[in-house]
């Protein structure tokens, strides 16, 4: 019987991807281990090896096609002799996936385009300013590109930071640029290298840390907390530590319950830390920028499954976005969504939805944890009187708990109902994919969350 | 050059990869053809840092006794050769780094006493404003960067430090202090690596006095030998008498020289004692009264620097009168200044958290 060959998933995020070229043709023999073809993502390039016998039928999707979705039948290998058309019809219910992926070293991939909906510009950006469209991804290295090519001081260190192009390619093509005197890979030692890199801080360097997820920054802490945050009160103001930690944050995708965890909160009741976590592209350039120039202490989350969405970013010479400034992403009068980063994905949503039912939201994002910009979130409860916050970091210690008192404190008496946190649920993060689902905030959840602050149904 | 002689042959060592360079160099070869000795004025001027360290420490614990100093106090009496001995060998420009017990570090540095029993009082005239205590002091101005809480953090830190010297290219080292308690710390194998890895240059220093707290060196680590801990990552070390001043700066010499040329990280081993507890409030119950006596009777730095002066005639008992009466003189203006100093003002509660 003829089997389908599927788009296989390359990372768990990956949703789609480009199959750049076959590497066989319609009638050749295929036996187990030969390399079909390679297929490309924003992050790698692989080879799609066959793993059962026959001949290669009949291909699907073509050389150079664009945004094949996983899963998606890309040929058919048949018996000799065996009519595919029984495998064609049958594509709908195809099993699990019959190609398994090799690596191969990394190239200077093309980087996939997903389009998301366009947020508004920041207050930073001029009118008239020209835009261009780019992945999270590229915003933030050409952030460090740009800020390396300025100062000398600054380098890039880290796990899989040079040769390897960064585990998530955010440092690609650093290393061809800056040299491995400034883009330097670290052995699998967080502790140590979080160490050495804020006592070349305090010796006047400006290190970008990265962690490949900051669920490894555990190991870190002590230095993050100890050593970089409280170094310049402990010395009377004399020594600092400016140091970005930077690396994707919080949950990916079906990774399990040590490498799901979003550490926002905790990063941000540290005096002397700032925790920036950008939602755009532009502000993920812009801020990254500012973090590198800051001469404390950053702790900058990205986060992996915004990586390869795309956004306007200003074609400007010097496009730096202030931390500690919120930007309000869609105004509105009736619910205040507050929120940022991976938050703002269920925001969009829950509003577009909501529109249709007469709501309207306005969207506050972040950006900055700490400094909070508070009096954006004042003032915007005190237009709307309702608040819902979003995340999906633990319930307990929240950064919306942090919020919801701000507001509390500030503008009791402007609420009309008590304000909301949808949150990540108080549980490690399962594995299975529906327990994930149910384990992470939706957009259903933001939605009632908005018609209940506001006593509708 | 002796120290260029040791050097070479420890590099084939290391580059052979065979064999490391542990405890290569007989000691007595140290210090060229004169061995260990020291000139008259070296002998002196160890003498006087290691006593104002010496007068310091015992004042500061005569402070905390009468609740002028607060919280953690770590005394550094009984240990004063090895930060003398390494910083005779250092040159500008040298960092340095330590944990807790850094009283003594900073004075070798040149810190000023006053500034630092005002912090040790927290007072504002601190070296840091009164903010950071005992164990938290800096000078950007003398290279000494703390000052550290958390044991073995300093490692890391410290070998950060000699990324810095590298990463610009010039020829100043790390040198960063630890115990034989904090050298069981996980970050100290980390930092071990990158800096052989790297080629880092520092001077990793095990100030080894026999007791973690009150854990007893025995019974805490299963290799006591401290200068191989480096053995698996290629790294030299050798073991020197921390308790002579002339063999702690012989060994210096060569560690410093080796790093300045870019061979990389090196240990010393500095075999010392404390006298005192671990802290103010440590009782010491894990030793007996006689293991301290032995020690100081037949081995501390400071008397047989003194008895070699006099056997010498290198000064007259007058002038070491002269001598001890001038740093006691500096010890009590440091602690009149840091009785007297007002607390820091209630604003400062709120700087210097960011820049």
């Amino acid at each position: 019987m003829p089997t389908n060959i599927l788009m296989p998933a390359l990372s768990p995020t990956m949703e789609q991807g480009k199959l750049a070229k076959w590497l066989k043709k319609e009638g050749d023999k295929i036996k187990s281990g030969d390399i079909l073809a390679e297929i490309e993502t924003d992050k790698a390039t692989m080879e799609v090896e066959a793993v059962d016998e026959g001949v290669l039928a009949k291909i699907l999707i073509a050389d150079g096609t664009e945004n094949v979705a996983v899963n998606t039948p890309i040929a058919i290998i048949a018996n000799e002799g065996e009519d595919v058309g029984a495998a064609s019809s049958s594509q709908a219910s195809a099993p699990a996936p019959k190609a398994a992926v090799v690596e191969v070293p990394a190239e200077l991939a093309a980087p996939a385009v997903v389009a998301v909906s366009q947020a508004p510009a920041s207050p930073e950006i001029p009118e008239g300013t020209q835009m261009v469209t780019m992945t999270v991804r590229e915003a933030l290295r050409d952030a460090m590109a740009e800020e390396m090519r300025r100062d000398g001081d600054v380098f890039v260190i880290g796990e899989e930071v040079a040769e390897y192009q960064g585990a998530y390619k955010v440092t690609q093509g650093l290393l061809q640029e800056f040299g491995a005197r400034r883009v330097i890979d670290t052995p699998i030692t967080e502790h140590g290298f979080a160490g050495l890199g804020v006592g070349a801080a305090f010796a006047g360097l400006k290190p970008i840390i990265e962690f490949m997820t900051f669920n490894f920054s555990m190991q870190a802490i002590d230095h993050i907390v100890n050593s970089a945050a409280k170094t310049l009160y402990m010395s009377g103001g004399q020594m600092g530590s400016p140091v970005v930690f930077r690396g994707p944050n919080g949950a990916a995708a079906r990774v399990g319950a040590q490498h799901s965890q979003d550490f926002a909160a905790w990063y941000s009741s540290v005096p002397g830390l700032k925790v920036v976590s950008p939602y755009t592209a532009a502000d993920a350039k812009g801020l990254l920028k500012a973090a590198i120039r800051d001469p404390n202490p950053i702790v900058f989350l990205e986060n992996e499954i915004l990586y390869g969405q795309t956004f306007d970013v200003p074609v400007m010479d010097d496009f730096i976005v202030p931390i500690g400034k919120a930007r309000v992403h869609r105004e509105g009068k009736d619910v205040t969504f507050v929120t940022w980063s991976i938050g703002m994905t269920y925001a969009i949503k829950a509003a577009a939805e909501l529109e249709k039912e007469g709501i309207d939201v306005e969207i506050l994002d972040l950006r900055t944890i700490r400094p909070m910009d508070t009096d954006a979130i004042i003032r915007s409860v005190m237009k709307t009187g309702r608040c819902v916050t979003i995340e999906e970091g633990y319930p307990q210690s929240g950064v919306g708990a942090e919020i919801v008192a701000r507001i509390m404190e500030r503008a009791f008496d402007y609420l009309d109902a008590p304000v909301i946190r949808i949150t990540g649920k108080d549980v490690p993060m399962p594995y299975a994919a529906n327990l994930e689902k149910l384990a992470l905030p939706n957009v259903g959840e933001v939605v009632a969350a908005a018609k209940a602050v506001l006593y509708r149904s | 050059m002796a120290a260029t002689r040791t050097s070479a042959r420890s590099a084939g060592a290391v580059k052979a990869g065979a064999k490391p360079a542990v405890k290569a160099a007989a000691k007595p070869a140290r210090g060229g053809p004169n061995g260990l000795q020291f000139t008259p004025e070296q002998e002196l001027e160890a003498y006087k840092m290691m006593l104002l360290i010496r007068r310091f420490e015992e004042k500061s614990g005569q402070m905390y006794g009468m609740g002028l100093i607060g919280g953690f106090c770590h005394l550094y009496i009984g240990q004063e050769a090895v930060v003398v001995g390494m910083q005779m060998s250092a040159k500008q420009g040298d960092a340095v780094i330590t944990g807790y017990r850094d009283h003594g570090h900073m004075l070798a540095c040149g810190m000023d006493p006053k500034g630092v029993m005002a912090e040790l009082t927290g007072r504002r005239g601190g070296l840091s404003k009164g903010k950071g205590g005992s164990m938290h002091m800096f000078s950007k101005e003398k290279h000494f960067y703390g000052g550290h809480g958390i044991v073995g953090a300093q490692v890391s830190l410290g070998t950060g430090l000699a990324f810095a010297n590298a990463y610009r290219g010039n020829d100043n080292v790390s040198m960063t202090y630890f115990g034989d308690g904090a050298a069981n710390q996980g970050q100290v194998y980390e930092s071990f690596n990158m800096a052989q890895l790297w080629k880092l240059p520092v001077v990793y220093i095990i100030e080894n006095n026999r007791y973690a707290m009150g854990t007893s060196v025995s019974r805490a680590s299963a290799q006591q030998d401290f200068s191989k801990r480096g053995l698996s990552f290629n790294i030299p070390g050798e073991q020197v008498d921390g308790m002579d001043v002339r063999a702690v700066k012989a060994a210096a010499e060569h560690a410093i020289r080796w790093c300045r040329d870019g061979n990389g990280p090196y240990i010393l081993e500095m075999q010392t004692y404390r006298y005192r507890g671990h802290s103010m409030s440590d009782p010491a119950k894990y030793r007996t009264k006689e293991e301290v006596q032995r020690v100081r009777d037949e081995n501390d730095p400071i008397e047989q620097v003194r008895s070699r002066i006099l056997k010498g005639k290198m000064a007259t008992e007058d002038d070491l009168k002269q001598i001890d009466a001038g740093v006691r003189a500096i010890v009590a203006e440091a602690a009149e200044f840091a009785t007297n100093d007002p607390e820091p003002d209630a604003s400062e509660l709120w700087t210097d958290i960011l820049v």
